[in-house]
């Protein structure tokens, strides 16, 4: 019994995430491979003596130093930083007072409003870049860091408005009353009381914010020309692949370090930020 | 400390949901009032229009000796006890009582004394550095209490502080509720469903139904003279039996009859009774004016027990009387069994009689 049982724990539960597990995290796995080995390993065949498909044999930092020397991924990273980094508290900063109107104040239209914040939403980017790319132009704010920072909030906030929305809802509305009668403006209620309630909330819109303006493509593809003003997703497309040459080992490399500091900020925050998905506030 | 006045007080939501029609109150300093009903009577859009988070259709507030309506709760001087504590998740115990006296400017050195004092009253002194959810209900229950406390402000407002503790903790915040009362001398109004809270806390009790005040007046008063078959079936548990008689007879001699029953109607209800005779009343006993008959009276009947309760200090009796279940509260010492035939005698000096039509109390 107890055998069969165990039998059925590896069939029905391991063997599943197994897969899962092996399925999500192989192709980081390939590209942390790729971007350790040397260039002669990884142009060689598979049946040739000695091969190593699945693993490196002679770890190199070659792709490192040829990332760093021969183009200007540092400052992709720090633009890409930047970027996110501002228009992500733009973000959060209009989201938190938009999606506290829309979940506490009656008004006329309130209702309409939300979901008209919600459609914006759902408009794709690769339509919007066209209009975008006018009001850019007549801006003359074209291959500088604010094409972008203006831009990602156009499908940021409303994301962050939906989210915290979402939160601001779960929290009772007796404790804002109580700061009121307590002797705080109903501004002071919300900034005081209702703004730190909601910290798992705002911290999984802004973590959501971050990721999406700092993995953006076609914006920064599309308003950003010159080498030294791109991001890192455009810049390693861009530059690393040179007509029908892919400079693989850089390529690689490039990807790595820049998925680093996401899964950083997501790490920090795994806590919050499922709190924020998924719990309210308790009394 | 100031006295309450609520004048023509009128809510009518966008949906035109009228849910507190042409209320009028006088609330005394010190006085504890308590205002009770069914959900959905208005009680406590009543009392959230006094605190200002609601806003007033129509009719005046005043505290004191200011008119409030316009106010933000802010400016009310008011504290307020909400039903589900809303103690602020984020800071502690001491800064959670400390809130309403910091907004308020108080300094730290003062702060500090009056989150002491009233902990020390409340007995939480030693949860002032816990978070709320680290406390058991009957502890975020205090502490909601003592952030009201710290204020002094002129009224406190009681939003069903009780309904979410267990029954035993629910008597035993209940005397708390009172004993604090006294301590402080603050005008108090208390909003709850429970007649049995109201019954205990209130110097006054307001009860309410469909927005509607049915009856204003101190706790046995409404007991002894409910002003209609509502408010007398309402206060009071086991709730008073109603029986549908015909009134017949003439003159001094009233009989007011059901089936399986027959009493005389009492000497005192009689001039009053008198206009109704040849139609039908509404006839109203408390469990407790029955007793069982030493004999055969005027005022006896005989039926058929069904269920006996025992509760210890009283035995409750079910039987049918003219044709609707009824209760009686008897001795514990009486030795009866179900299905027992029994013969109930009523208490003339506490019968109640309502016109079926109006509800109104004769």
């Amino acid at each position: 019994m107890l055998i069969e049982r165990k039998w059925k724990k590896w069939l029905y539960f391991y063997l599943p995430m197994t897969v899962f597990i092996v399925f999500t995290l192989f192709p980081f796995y390939w590209m942390a491979v790729t971007a350790f080995r040397p260039d002669n390993e990884l142009y060689a065949t598979w049946r040739q003596p000695n091969a190593a498909p699945l693993w490196t044999l002679h770890p190199t930092l070659e792709h490192f130093v040829g990332l760093m020397q021969t183009t200007a991924f540092p400052t992709w990273l720090w633009n890409t930083m930047l970027i996110a980094i501002v228009s992500t508290l733009i973000s959060l900063v209009c989201g938190m007072f938009a999606g506290y109107a829309l979940a506490r104040l009656r008004f006329r239209g309130s209702e309409f409003l939300g979901t008209a914040i919600f459609i914006t939403y759902l408009v794709p980017q690769t339509l919007l870049f066209i209009p975008l790319a006018d009001i850019v132009r007549d801006l003359q704010l074209g291959n500088t860091p604010w094409a972008l920072m203006l831009t990602y909030p156009t499908f940021l906030i409303p994301f962050c408005t939906w989210l915290l929305m979402g939160y601001f809802k779960t929290i009772p509305r007796e404790l804002e009353e109580c700061a009121r009668i307590d002797g705080a403006t109903r501004f002071g209620a919300m900034v005081r009381i209702i703004f730190p309630v909601a910290i798992p909330g705002i911290l999984s819109a802004g973590i959501f914010a971050f990721t999406l303006s700092w993995n953006e493509f076609i914006y920064a593809l599309v308003f950003m020309a010159s080498a030294d003003q791109k991001t890192v997703p455009v810049g390693v497309v861009s530059e690393l692949i040179r007509g029908d040459i892919f400079f693989w080992g850089q390529l690689m490399m490039g990807a790595l370090l820049g998925s680093v500091p996401v899964a950083l900020v997501y790490s920090f925050f795994v806590e919050y930020y499922v709190t924020g998905l998924t719990g309210s506030v308790k009394g | 400390m100031a006295r309450v006045s609520i004048q023509n007080l009128n809510k009518k939501y966008d949906n035109g949901f009228h849910a507190v029609k042409d209320v009028n109150l006088e609330i005394q300093d010190k006085e504890f009032v308590v205002l009770v009903g069914p959900s959905g009577c208005g009680k406590t859009t009543t009392l959230r229009m006094v605190a200002g988070l609601e806003e007033i259709t129509s009719g005046e507030i005043r505290i004191g000796e200011q008119v409030v309506n316009d106010l933000p709760p802010m400016d009310r001087n008011i504290a307020m006890v909400f039903q589900n504590y809303a103690l602020y998740p984020h800071k502690t115990v001491f800064d959670n009582m400390a809130f309403g006296l910091q907004m308020r400017g108080y300094a730290k050195a003062d702060v500090d004394k009056r989150v002491r004092e009233a902990a020390e009253m409340l007995g939480i002194q030693p949860l002032l550095e816990r978070k709320p959810r680290q406390l058991s209900g009957g502890q975020r229950q205090r502490v909601a209490v003592g952030r009201a406390i710290v204020r002094h402000p002129q009224v406190f407002l009681f939003d069903e502080p009780l309904s979410n503790l267990d029954a035993q903790l629910r008597v035993q915040m209940r005397v708390e509720l009172k004993r604090l009362h006294e301590q402080l001398e603050t005008t108090a109004i208390y909003v709850t469903h429970d007649q049995v809270e109201a019954m205990t806390l209130g110097d006054r009790v307001v009860v309410m139904k469909d927005g509607l005040v049915q009856q204003v007046g101190e706790p046995l008063e409404l007991y002894a003279q409910p002003a209609n078959r509502f408010v007398a079936g309402f206060i009071g548990s086991p709730a008073m039996n109603f029986v549908e008689v015909a009134i017949s007879g003439a003159g001094a001699a009233l009989w007011a009859q059901a089936e399986g029953l027959r009493v005389r109607v009492p000497t005192e209800f009689a001039e009053r009774v008198h206009a109704h005779a040849g139609k039908r009343l509404t006839l109203g006993v408390r469990p407790e004016a029955l007793r069982i008959a030493n004999g055969v009276d005027e005022y006896s009947f005989e039926t058929a027990v069904d269920v006996v309760e025992p509760l210890g200090n009283e035995i409750l009796l079910n039987f049918r009387a003219g044709g609707v279940p009824m209760v009686a509260r008897v001795d514990p010492g009486v030795r009866i069994k179900a299905h027992d035939n029994i013969r109930f005698a009523l208490d003339p000096q506490r019968l109640h009689f309502f016109d079926p039509g109006s509800d109104a109390a004769l």
